[in-house]
């Protein structure tokens, strides 16, 4: 107790400004805590199915959790939902050991995410083969639908991201100059417009007849858009290598592809961890734009359901519980990330 | 100028010019490298040498002249450089260590990537090497932790794993603590013992008098004098050398 009174007195309050923003803060807080605790859970009402039960003067979380399937499938067929809660648990068995330093196989988990999961996911989800039923992509939604397109947006816009940006360091001028058109063109319009292009411009263009499917366009703007923030991430990490790493890896003669895999890129890579993540973090925020062409993500599919006439007037509820599971997922590869950058940080180990 | 031959020709510099912008940096370079042979190039800063001997890897380009080294002319084409470039390693004034990868790891890269030797036989090798300069205790550590000496002898070491049939040195020992400079001279000197053709930047004249064939002094990007250790220090010709060797020697 006598060493909290003396960290508060050093800390808090130790001249008289200390003493007026600390005693304001704290004005504030008993102001501002009390409300808003009981609306979450003093005065809430947890247990229930329909709208009559929600007695309490605080939240009615009844309404999450009687549309809370919608909320994860969306339209997804009821009677196949087993699909997309085995793709879901596959997925977080892979990930999960993925962020624990000492677990053995994460090399092959890793080949496995990338190469066999995809197309494990795609039978899965979409079906059409194995005598899976196809379920169209139109029925994807929720938080289903907010993770497909974050997954893909993200282990898509990485590679390619990395490939813009060593396309834009190129001595050869034709691939430079392709790369950075690429990057300033997509960098340059609003995600919102090119999801817009994707889905209601481009079946314009296209000939009659041939049409790709809603959700993969989609999925190919998110990817490329986030790809051109990712490249100069990547570029700027590209710069931050001193011109001798690259000099001692060729005096070794090793050519451009082995330096920049084995010298170049994984010191690049390391030294922009923050970066990427955050290009990760918005790209995952970022899918809720879907909603503007039909698509319903996790929000999206929370503020369809607010407006069901059962339901009206509790939609703060439904905007708390999204804002809470964005927040969970990203505060996580947040913290990843910087263990990520703890474990990989050689040079200062010493 | 050439002094007595020791083999053949390994490195032809013939006519080489090289300008940075308007800075005429190399000034119709001629030099004539044996087999086998230990050359030392000094000079005041500015001077070229470092330039020199990075254009015998490109890691300079030169504009007019030819460099050949090996029986290869060194061009524009890539492949070709790369060829070069295997046998020919080069020990940097900063080290230029991988600072991501253990030492081992530093050691064997291009031996498995560049050579396609197996990696067993690649650590194995590089364990040798890492004998030969007296830290195999180190092979599991990151360069970060290890001290400039240290740091100096692995990169040594990571050049000889290619088995290169030459050695480029750029200031070895500038960098270090003085503490540490004898300990990287030491390498230098058992490897000069071994046959190994060396071009040596450097300041140390008392490694220069004890192991170089030939000391070529240079100035204002040309070659002023090239001389054996004994006439050299005893008796330079030019006066720029002179001036140089006092200024050096006195401290």
């Amino acid at each position: 107790m006598f060493n909290a009174f003396n960290w508060a007195r050093k800390n808090l309050f130790a001249t008289p400004l200390d003493w007026f923003l600390s005693l304001s803060v704290l004005v504030l807080i008993f102001w501002a805590l009390p409300p808003v605790l009981n609306w979450l859970v003093f005065d809430a009402t947890f247990f229930g199915t329909k709208r009559e039960d929600c007695i309490g003067h605080g939240a009615c979380w009844v309404f999450v959790t009687s549309r809370m399937s919608q909320f994860i499938y969306g339209f997804y067929p009821d009677d196949q939902i087993w699909r997309v809660n085995i793709t879901g648990a596959v997925f977080f068995a892979s990930v999960i050991p993925l962020m624990f330093q000492r677990f053995p196989f994460k090399k092959y988990l890793m080949v496995f995410l990338l190469t066999l999961f995809p197309v494990f996911a795609f039978v899965m989800l979409v079906g059409g083969y194995l005598g899976l039923e196809e379920v169209e992509t139109s029925k994807f939604g929720g938080l289903m639908l907010t993770l497909v397109i974050a997954v893909v947006g993200i282990v898509g816009s990485l590679p390619l991201g990395i490939a813009l940006a060593l396309g834009r360091r190129s001595s050869m001028p034709v691939v430079q100059k392709m790369c950075v058109t690429f990057i300033e063109l997509w960098r340059g319009v609003p995600l919102i417009t090119v999801l817009f292009m994707a889905s209601v411009m481009l079946p314009l263009f296209l000939p009659r007849g041939m049409n790709f499917d809603k959700l993969l366009r989609a999925l190919i703007g998110a990817m490329l858009f986030s790809a051109a923030y990712m490249a100069e991430v990547v570029r700027g990490g590209l710069q931050a290598i001193p011109n001798s790493q690259y000099e001692a890896a060729s005096a070794l003669g090793l050519g451009y592809w082995h330096s920049m895999m084995f010298v170049v890129l994984p010191q690049a890579l390391k030294k922009v961890i923050p970066g990427i993540v955050n290009s990760f973090i918005s790209l995952f925020k970022d899918t809720t734009l879907v909603l503007i062409i039909g698509m319903f993500d996790l929000l999206g599919m929370i503020q369809t359901v607010s407006t069901d006439p059962e339901w009206l007037g509790y939609s703060m509820e439904g905007y708390v519980f999204a804002g809470a599971v964005f927040w969970v997922f990203c505060f996580t590869m947040s913290k990843y990330s910087q263990k990520l950058e703890k474990q990989l940080n050689t040079e200062r180990r010493a | 100028m050439q002094l007595a031959t020791k083999g053949e020709t390994i490195i032809s510099l013939v006519g080489v010019n090289k300008w940075f912008d308007d800075f005429h940096v190399l000034k119709d370079v001629n030099l004539d490298v044996k087999k086998g042979e230990r050359i030392v190039i000094c000079g005041p800063s500015g001077s070229g040498k470092s330039t020199l001997i990075r254009c015998i890897n490109r890691l300079e380009e030169h504009q007019k002249g030819h460099v050949i080294v090996d029986g290869l002319e060194l061009t524009g084409d890539l492949r070709r450089v790369e060829k070069i470039r295997k046998e020919v390693g080069m020990v940097f004034q900063s080290f230029n260590l991988f600072p991501h990868l253990t030492v081992l790891d530093n050691l064997c890269l291009a031996p498995i990537w560049v050579r396609k030797t197996p990696r067993k036989e690649a650590v194995a090798q590089a364990m040798s090497y890492l004998e030969r300069v007296k830290i195999p205790d180190q092979a599991h550590k990151f360069p970060g932790q290890l001290s400039g000496g240290q740091q100096q002898r692995v990169a040594i070491a990571r050049s000889l794993c290619m088995n290169p049939r030459i050695m480029l040195f750029d200031e070895p020992t500038s960098a270090l603590d003085p503490e540490m400079i004898k300990e990287v001279l030491d390498v230098m000197v058992e490897l000069a013992q071994s046959g190994m053709t060396m071009l040596c930047v450097t300041h140390e004249m008392g490694f220069a008098r004890t192991v170089a064939d030939r000391i070529i002094f240079m100035d204002k990007g040309e070659i002023v004098e090239a001389a054996e250790p004994t006439t050299f220090f005893n008796s330079p010709k030019s006066d720029r050398t002179r001036q140089f060797l006092n200024q050096i020697l006195l401290h």
